[in-house]
């Protein structure tokens, strides 16, 4: 009955979406709408063949879902370093906005490409990803749902296909970090309120009595990002054939909903979404429990209750209202304590196995991505302060802000998830080469510490000549006096940018090597799971 | 609609934020009752528990 209701469905689906792409109004909606086409008949030829056939029970862990977002978080990331390496470069060397392309491929259209595709296809990727695996182990529970997690892993995968498509296209409502527009809205929605379910469905008939720390953060992400996600895109669109769609909020109360969606999207994505990454594989990878489950517990309820109000930091200066803003403000030095704890409790994991950092790269890039956490959790409590917003605001040095945090801190992490995993989920005894790990860590710190030293550096400079009057109260320096003093420091955030793509390039062909090369594990039974002690 | 808006910003204001300071001093108390110390431990140790097969799976 439910093959022929799929059969239905997916049919339905296809000639509506052809219908649309008829009439539809402009280019980005009617590639997606052909897209939506293809899809829906892929889909349909591919249930037509499975018709019948028999249902097995499965049993053990659901590691489908698991071994293919491990592939695609791999491959995600080098598309996105790769755009972001080329548009660091594009600002650097303006001609590499090419006449031809003009539209598709020049810097407006390939940032939001970039940012979301390391945010979102790459972090996103990782963390839908590494929470099946986790939610499983740690719970003692097969996965919930049945298929519900495949239809969640690439219900997200269409989001990035149609995001990514529609930023070259045009199709964008120009929320920084929320530019897909309403029909991708929708879309994700109902993918992440299925993923919500797999997840509670899982945690709900786990087998330990408890539900472990990692759990928490994966499951406030996963709420948190659903309450942003809806209020922040409340738009009507113009016509249900065109791509555009008008926002609800308008003037400062739009711009507040934006950041209050921005700055939590930080929190919650990037942030409590990757520290369950980090309780889960820091100390998988160290071979020992967590340093003090107490200090996770203040550092998840000290975290949730903060995060949410830090937005306003982005809108200093601005016609938000004093209060609000002092209270961004506040909210976001008082969040120091609460990161520094969670840093402190992944740190001293190690401790009695500091000398694994010798030993074992993976290891050591799971220090260096806290390590980026703590630094950059510094940096952001410090920049949000007024007086140096002041200085600090629309210069570069967000920039650098950014990108330790992204690179160092989620990059990282996601890497040592990613070394963690494919030995474990195609059962392989070790990884292919240890040495390329160190090279790929090697790479990837040099090119971080490029890329943050030379946006300190032109951040801060640009500021300075931006506020620089002279004797008469006149402004000395123009802007395009700021652009052309900074081009060396931007030649050198691209070289950076070309280590970090060089390091992620190295990892991909050493996790191909472990599942093609290394040798197999000896068999489950025999592995020991004891735990630790 | 002001009054709305007046009403409920002196109820965020107050209450509410009586409320969630408390749940979260609490939560943190919490965290420190006598016993919690053996609790903490076992949650502690669950990410080596379960590794290859869901509790309770006959291989």
């Amino acid at each position: 009955m439910w093959d022929y209701l799929k059969l239905a469905i997916y049919g339905l689906i296809a000639v509506m979406a052809a219908i649309a792409a008829s009439y539809a109004r402009d280019i980005a909606y009617q590639i997606h709408a052909i897209l939506v086409v293809l899809i829906a008949a892929g889909l349909f030829v591919f249930s037509l063949r499975r018709v019948g056939e028999e249902k097995v029970i499965e049993t053990g862990y659901m590691d489908g879902p698991v071994r293919v977002g491990v592939a695609l978080t791999a491959f995600w990331g080098a598309v996105g370093f790769l755009v972001g390496t080329f548009i660091a470069f594009q600002l650097a060397f303006p001609s590499l906005n090419f006449g031809w392309a003009e539209g598709y491929l020049n810097f407006g259209r390939l940032r939001p490409l970039h940012t979301s595709a390391v945010i979102f296809a790459f972090g996103g990727t990782a963390l839908i990803t590494s929470s099946f695996y986790v939610v499983q182990r740690t719970s003692g529970a097969r996965l919930w749902g049945g298929n519900l997690a495949w239809f969640v892993f690439w219900g997200y995968q269409i989001v990035i296909l149609l995001a990514a498509t529609g930023y070259l296209l045009g199709a964008t409502q120009s929320k920084e970090y929320a530019e897909p527009e309403w029909y991708t809205d929708l879309w994700l929605t109902i993918v992440w309120v299925a993923y919500l379910l797999v997840f509670m469905g899982t945690l709900m008939k786990r087998k330990e009595p408890h539900i472990y720390v990692a759990n928490w953060f994966y499951l406030s992400f996963i709420i948190t990002i659903a309450m942003l996600h809806v209020v922040n895109n409340l738009a009507m669109p113009v016509s249900i054939f065109g791509s555009k769609s008008v926002q609800l909020f308008a003037g400062v109360q739009d711009a507040m909903t934006q950041w209050w969606y921005g700055h939590n999207a930080v929190g919650f994505f990037l942030t409590a979404g990757f520290l369950g990454m980090m309780y889960y594989f820091v100390p998988k990878q160290a071979e020992r429990p967590v340093f003090s489950y107490k200090l996770s517990i203040i550092h998840f309820w000290a975290l949730i209750f903060l995060y949410i109000w830090a937005g306003p930091h982005h809108l200093h200066y601005t016609a938000l209202p004093d209060w609000a803003s002092t209270l961004g403000m506040v909210f976001s030095v008082v969040l120091w304590m609460p990161s520094w704890g969670g840093m402190i409790n992944g740190l001293m994991t190690l401790s009695g196995a500091w000398d694994k950092l010798r030993t074992d790269p993976v290891i050591r890039m799971m220090v260096v991505s806290i390590g980026f956490y703590g630094m950059s959790t510094f940096e952001g409590p410090m920049m949000s302060i007024r007086a140096v917003n002041s200085l600090s605001h629309y210069t570069d040095w967000t920039i650098g802000h950014v990108h330790s945090g992204a690179l160092g801190w989620n990059g990282m992490i996601t890497f040592g998830m990613l070394y963690f995993l494919v030995p474990k989920l195609w059962n392989r005894a070790g990884l292919y080469s240890l040495k390329l790990v160190s090279w790929h860590f090697w790479l990837a710190t040099i090119g971080i510490v490029l890329y943050a030293a030379s946006m300190w550096v032109t951040g801060i400079m640009e500021g300075l000549m931006w506020r620089e009057v002279d004797a008469q109260g006149f402004l000395v320096n123009s802007f395009a006096d700021t652009v052309a003093a900074k081009f060396p420091m931007y030649v050198v955030r691209g070289m950076g940018g070309v280590l970090f793509l060089t390091g992620a390039l190295i990892m991909c062909y050493n996790l191909w090597m472990t599942v093609k090369r290394s040798p197999a594990a000896e068999s489950a039974h025999d592995a020991q799971t004891a735990p630790a002690e | 609609m002001m009054d709305t808006y007046g009403i409920m910003r002196a109820f965020a204001d107050s209450w509410f934020l009586i409320a969630m300071f408390a749940f979260f001093v609490g939560a943190a108390l919490f965290a420190f009752r006598p016993g919690s110390n053996k609790v903490h431990k076992d949650i502690a140790n669950i990410p080596f528990r379960h590794e290859d097969k869901p509790a309770g799976d006959r291989d």
